[in-house]
């Protein structure tokens, strides 16, 4: 039986003029992996930053219809905007270290929060280090900079800076699209592992990725939600025209 | 026809490049020559560190205390009015203002930078000087008070426009992560985006110590001209440069007074030498393995 941790209800948004998001019903269920694709410019990193609020500062954004993160509306008044993305965590596109030390970049979030001790936000970014798959490779030389990581280390480090908050969602906006294939296998794979402690919402150009690693997948077109199934189901038995045009590559 | 054009081209470069060496040897060259006989006269201790400043006494003093701390005093009074203002207006500009205003900001600040000093300072001497002397009740508006007012107005734009163009290249990636940790705007400003650009801030700092301490014309005008220890901020003081520039009139080529002026010179000189090692040392990239 599964259990939803995050999903929408009428979901609609609009930047100025151009409404971006149609009436979205989207849910991600605890621990599996939610993948949403589709083509590029249709609303997915919109769609994706609705459930961790950061489209709020963006000027004329307006959003009508609910995000729940465990049965509480998220943008309901008086929610504690801060709070809401300290336990929704999310990694971008292109890694975006702190050109700050490793350590610090983990501990950013903790030292943020201030009621954590020192040895307890130490204790916590050797265990955010290790659940990112990163501590072996950096434990080291944890005060050398963030910038003197590899593209794919730098990701897994931006992976253990969300979790440091320990959120209970993970969104992911195509973190691999910058990377190598090794690179990209690991955090799959590592994504894979994690679903087991946190929700993860994954937005992939790659038709394949969601394929290897997701256990549910969403197919976005034009700000609409075409159609969610299971990833087997939707695969190989689409039931929209235009999902089975996406899934053999006929436009994107 | 291209092979000798580029040739050309690298050889005026050169030259170029030779003759700003070799001017800017000629001037330290000139100023250590016409200033270090000087030291035949008294120790470079004395020169430093006693405090009787009487070069056309007879027998004259050339303790030049009073006048470096009178040019410490007021850079540094400067810094204390300037960077709290500047740093504030660049927040603010590059962080907080709609693009629209800083598109408007950011010109007019650059336009405050380009004034000449002359202008600052006979503002200070209309102006301000007057209001400080009613205020403060005092016998004279031309003081370190004054000055360090004007100084500090004046690298105010300097030190703002270096830090606002520092924090508004940290790239917006770095905001969204901080942002999409859990922390508020102003969190973001002061523990991701200074911390981010806190290279070019330093510079910037050191940039306005360097144009506050070599600055002439201001304190030439507003600082008042006694060459003493200020016992308080309302008092006149005497930096290096505008005694150079006051008293260079009244010197005999090669006679102490002449050399003694050129040994304030190599102060300034060295100061400004280990202000701008400071700056490379904190520019140059950090090596990384
Ligand atoms: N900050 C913004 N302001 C205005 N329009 C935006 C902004 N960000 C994205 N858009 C628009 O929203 C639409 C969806 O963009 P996005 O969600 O980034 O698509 P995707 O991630 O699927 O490529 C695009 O038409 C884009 O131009
Ligand atoms: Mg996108």
């Amino acid at each position: 039986m599964v259990e939803r941790q995050i999903w929408t209800s009428n979901l609609n948004l609009w930047f100025g003029k151009n409404q971006i998001l149609h009436n979205i019903n989207l849910e991600a269920y605890k621990n599996h992996i939610t993948a949403i694709i589709g083509p590029s410019g249709c609303g997915k990193s919109t769609l994706l930053r609705c459930f961790n609020r950061m489209n709020d500062p963006i000027p004329f954004m307006e959003l009508t219809g609910k995000v729940y993160l465990d049965g509480k509306d998220i943008y309901a008044p008086k929610t504690d905007v801060y709070a809401v993305r300290a336990s929704v965590g999310m990694v971008f596109q292109k890694p975006n270290p702190f050109p700050k030390s490793i350590y610090n970049n983990v501990a950013y979030g903790l030292q943020i929060q201030g009621k954590y001790s020192k040895s307890e936000i130490k204790d916590r970014v050797e265990e955010s280090l290790k659940a990112a798959w990163l501590w072996d490779e950096v434990k080291d030389r944890l005060h050398h900079s963030a910038m003197s990581l590899s593209g794919g280390q730098q990701q897994r480090l931006c992976i253990a800076r969300a979790l440091a908050n320990k959120p209970k969602v993970l969104l992911l906006d195509e973190p691999t699209s910058a990377l190598d294939p090794q690179s990209t296998a690991k955090i799959e794979e590592l994504c894979l592992a994690l679903k087991n402690s946190v929700t993860i919402l994954i937005v992939t150009h790659n038709v394949a990725q969601a394929g290897r690693i997701a256990d549910y997948t969403a197919f976005l077109y034009l700000g609409e939600l075409v159609e969610f199934e299971k990833t087997e189901q939707l695969f190989t038995v689409p039931k929209d025209k235009r999902t089975e045009a996406y899934l053999t590559g006929v436009f994107g | 026809m291209k092979g000798i054009k580029e040739k050309t081209f690298q050889a005026i470069a050169y030259i170029a490049s030779l003759l700003t060496a070799v001017c800017l040897i000629a001037i330290i060259y000139g100023i250590f020559h016409d200033g270090l006989p000087l030291f035949k006269f008294i120790s470079w201790k004395d020169f430093l560190f006693t405090n009787n400043w009487y070069p056309v006494y007879s027998p004259p003093g050339f303790g030049a205390w009073a006048l470096i701390m009178g040019s410490f005093y007021v850079t540094l009074g400067a810094l204390i009015i300037a960077l709290p203002l500047s740093l504030g207006s660049a927040i603010f500009i590059s962080e907080i203002a709609s693009p629209g205003l800083r598109e408007i900001a950011k010109p007019v600040i650059e336009l405050l930078a380009g004034i000449p000093s002359v202008v600052y300072g006979l503002f200070g001497i209309a102006f301000l000087a007057p209001l400080i002397r009613q205020w403060f009740s005092l016998d004279t508006g031309l003081n370190l008070f004054t000055s360090s007012l004007i100084l500090g107005i004046m690298v105010i734009p300097i030190i703002c426009s270096i830090s606002e163009d520092a924090m508004s290249s940290v790239p917006h990636s770095i905001r969204e992560a901080s942002l999409a940790l859990g922390a508020t705007k102003s969190e973001t400003i002061f523990k991701a985006v200074i911390p981010a650009a806190k290279k070019g801030i330093i510079g910037s700092i050191l940039l306005g110590f360097g144009r506050a301490i070599g600055e002439t014309m201001v304190v030439l005008m507003v600082a008042g001209g006694a060459a003493q220890i200020p016992k308080s901020i309302f008092e006149p003081v005497r930096p290096m440069t505008s005694t150079i520039a006051a008293e260079m009139g009244e010197t005999i080529m090669g006679d102490l007074h002449y050399n003694a002026l050129f040994a304030l010179a190599i102060v300034l000189l060295i100061i400004t030498f280990f202000s701008n090692l400071i700056t490379e040392i904190v520019f140059r990239p950090k090596r990384q393995k």
